[in-house]
Formats: C-alpha cells, structure tokens, sequence
C-alpha cells in the first residue's frame, strides 16, 4: 500500500520516449517551443534566438530579464522549475558584451533553455537577482559576483563565495586579470595570512543572511549562550 | 644542521654541561630511535596525492610497519604533517594554524609536485610551495607521487630524526614575522614562486 507512484525514466506522462538525438547540426534546427512562446509574448525584448548544437540560446534585454524568468518559471506551459546554473562570460574580442547566462531547465516539458543578457563594455556589471524565483540561484550568484563582479540587484547576501572576503586583487575571471594575480607572490601570501580563519567560519557565520531561525535547536542556544568556536 | 662528531672511541666524557658527552649521545640515540619509529603522520590532504597516500597507508603498502600505525586526524597527537595536494591561499592561514598547533617535535613531507612548487597550477590562487607557509623536512617528487616513493621520503625522514640532538636547536619553532605573519623574507618567497618552464609564456599581465 504505497502512496507513492514509481516513475521511470522517460515514461513522462504524454510525451514521446526521449531519444538521444543524432546528427545535430552546430547551427541551426528545432528551436524550443518556448523560443516563440517567449517572441509573440515579449516582443522587443527578445534580442536573438539562436540554436547552436541543438540548444536554444535567447538573447534578452536585461532590464525584462527578471520578468521573462519569472513568467517561464510560473507558467504552467512552460514551468522551468530549475535553475541549473548562472554564469557570465566575457570575451577576448574587446569590442563584444559581457553575457549574463541563466540556464533554465523544465522537468515537466523535459526542455532546456540558455537565455542571455549582454552589458556592453564600459557599463556598469549589473543584472537582476532571481533569488526571489529560485532559491538555488543564491550562490550561483554569489559565485559569479566572486569571479565576475556582476552585482546582483536585489540578492539578499552578496559577497564573496569561493574566495576569501577580504581578498584585494579584483575578480579572477575577468579578461582583464592577469593569471598569477596583481600582487607579489610574498604579498598574496601576507594577505592570505592575515586572513583569520576562525572568524570566518565560526557559527556565528551562520547566522548571517537571518539563517538564524533555520538553525538547529541546540546550536542556536549555544549561539545564543554566546559560545564561540576556536581556542 | 651540522651533526655533531661522535667523541672519540675510548674516550668518555660524562660532562653533560658539553652537549656531546657520552651519556646524552646514548640518550639522543635512545629518545630518536623510539621517535623515528612511532612517528605519528597527520594527512593533510587536499588533492590526489592523498588517494596515493591512502594507499600508502592501506594494506598494500601498509605505512604500518615503519611505526605510523595511527593517523592522527588531531593535530594534538602527530608528529609528522604529509602535506598531500596543492594548497590554495585560502588553505594558508589553515595550514599554519595547524602546523602551530602540533607540539614539538613535530616534522613535515611536502608529499607532490604540488605542495612543494605549486606544480602546474601557477596562478593567482595556489601558493607556490608549501615551504613559503611553514618549514618542510622532505619533499616528495611527482604528480603524484607513487606510494613507494612516499614511503621512501618517510625513510629519509627518519634518517633525519636519527640526526637530531637534544643540544640542538633544529626543531626551534618557528617564529613568524609578527606584522606579515611570514617567517621568511618576502623577498625570497617571491624567488621561491618565480615562474618557470611553462608557466612563463602563460602570464598576460600586460592586458
């Protein structure tokens, strides 16, 4: 007597068996339903649609982004209800954009879906938060603000992620950054150094981002005992 | 660390005010043939070298029969840091703390190509060497190393703790800098990091 219905792979209800496709071609081919949807909904503000590889790039404007995400995320036609990844790329080429990339991914229509935004070069690194849309985007975005230092508007916690909060040389992705870093070798190590790590990783960080209701029990009496970590 | 001429044969001198008198040489001899073969390793593994060092310590290998029976996962209660995988800056303050942490006397292996150079990954995220951090007794070649060669580091190793002498000041801890917190001029931390063979031509910093 179990409540649960078993669901296999590729036996989605009203859709063919999924078939690893053959041939794609680099460009050109089946667009994603989605990719019209969105052009006789949006209008101006889908730039481009491109298939590459058989997957559908949606070039948008930044400033409908959020909105556009937010209507694929709610709409039951479409339903992206995860977000796999945002990320950024930059260029060689000095004269093209920074893309912004958020990939979308619908379980329901089994569809996947690259949209883009471009900030021309000499604009300022912004582009909307879609934490309020998906929860997992909180360090996606954190992630390509640490690497990029697109400022994510509307993000509830942004700072760094994988590298260290105090950490001076600017954002290692960037074309602009050279490999070994700006500094000295004797410098980066003088500044890895002074970095304490007691006091980033002590459970008062938890705390921070009012995570604090989340927390266990027992850990936020001892939080609240003013216990700390260490020595 | 100069080591010290055994006294002449027949001739003994009980006078422990000079450091090498027969009974602190039979002492020394004593005290570093139980350290040597009781070393205790703690793993700090970061990378593949510690999937090498795993299989040092498993039975194959079997670490065990040269007296590192235990893993001390506490720095408390090790005597030997294998420092396996490449360390990143963010990693430094950790490796240091951890270091201090061990009581004297206390040794390291800088276990691949990685912790002891920085290896392939020359850039602006990975110390180059972990000698640029704490002090390093043996460093292991290759990526990774095989675990005989581990092994054969730890044997090197305890023909340096043979060495040791209770006079000596070899296993003084170390004393950082108190402002930089670096306990070797940066002058030659930056030496120690130059780049080389590969790495040269990888540098754009121009742009």
């Amino acid at each position: 007597m179990s409540e649960f219905t078993v669901i296999r792979a590729g036996s989605a209800p009203g859709l063919p068996v999924p078939a690893t496709p053959r041939n794609v071609p680099h460009r050109g081919g089946e667009a994603n339903p989605s990719a019209a949807t969105l052009k006789a909904k949006f209008g101006d503000a889908i730039v481009r649609v491109d298939v590459v590889w058989g997957e559908t790039n949606v070039v948008v404007a930044m400033d409908k982004a959020l909105e556009i995400i937010t209507w694929l995320h709610d709409e039951p036609t479409e339903s992206y209800e995860y977000l796999s990844d945002v990320t950024a790329v930059e260029f060689r080429d000095r004269g093209l954009p920074i893309e912004i990339i958020w990939h979308l991914r619908s379980l329901k229509h089994r569809r996947f879906l690259r949209l883009k935004g471009l900030i021309e070069k000499g604009r300022p690194l912004s582009a909307p938060s879609v934490y309020g849309v998906y929860k997992g985007a909180d360090w996606l975005e954190r992630e390509c603000y640490d690497m990029f230092g697109v400022t994510f508007e509307g993000h509830p916690d942004l700072r760094r992620i994988l590298l260290w909060e105090q950490y001076a040389e600017g954002y290692p992705l960037r074309k602009d950054f050279p490999l070994r870093g700006r500094f000295s070798r004797a410098e980066q190590l003088e500044q890895a150094l002074a970095a304490n790590p007691e006091a980033r990783y002590s459970m008062e960080e938890l705390s921070v981002a009012d995570a604090y209701a989340d927390l266990p029990q027992d850990m936020r009496a001892r939080i609240k005992g003013g216990e700390s970590t260490g020595e | 660390m100069g080591l010290i001429d055994a006294p002449a044969p027949g001739v003994v001198s009980l006078d422990a005010g000079q450091g090498d008198g027969w009974i602190t040489t039979r002492l020394d001899f004593l005290v570093n043939w139980g350290r040597a073969n009781s070393l205790w390793p703690m793993p700090f593994g970061t990378a593949c070298c510690a999937i090498e060092f795993m299989a040092t310590a498993a039975s194959k290998f079997d670490l065990a029969r040269f007296g590192m029976e235990r893993m001390g996962f506490s720095p408390r209660q090790a005597d030997v840091l294998i420092c396996a995988g490449r360390v990143p800056f963010k990693l430094a303050p950790v490796l240091r703390r951890i270091w201090q942490q061990m009581p004297q006397p206390k040794w390291a292996i800088s276990m691949g190509a990685c912790a002891s150079t920085g290896g392939m990954f020359d850039t602006y995220a990975v110390a180059q060497g972990i000698d640029t951090i704490i002090p390093v007794d043996v460093y292991v070649p290759g990526c990774p190393p095989r675990p005989e060669a581990l092994i054969y580091a730890i044997m090197m190793l305890q023909k340096q703790v043979m060495k040791e002498r209770m006079s000596g000041t070899s296993r003084d801890e170390m004393t950082p800098d108190p402002l930089s917190q670096l306990y070797i001029p940066p002058s030659r931390i930056d030496k120690l990091s130059e780049a080389f063979g590969n790495s040269i031509p990888q540098t754009r910093s121009g742009q």
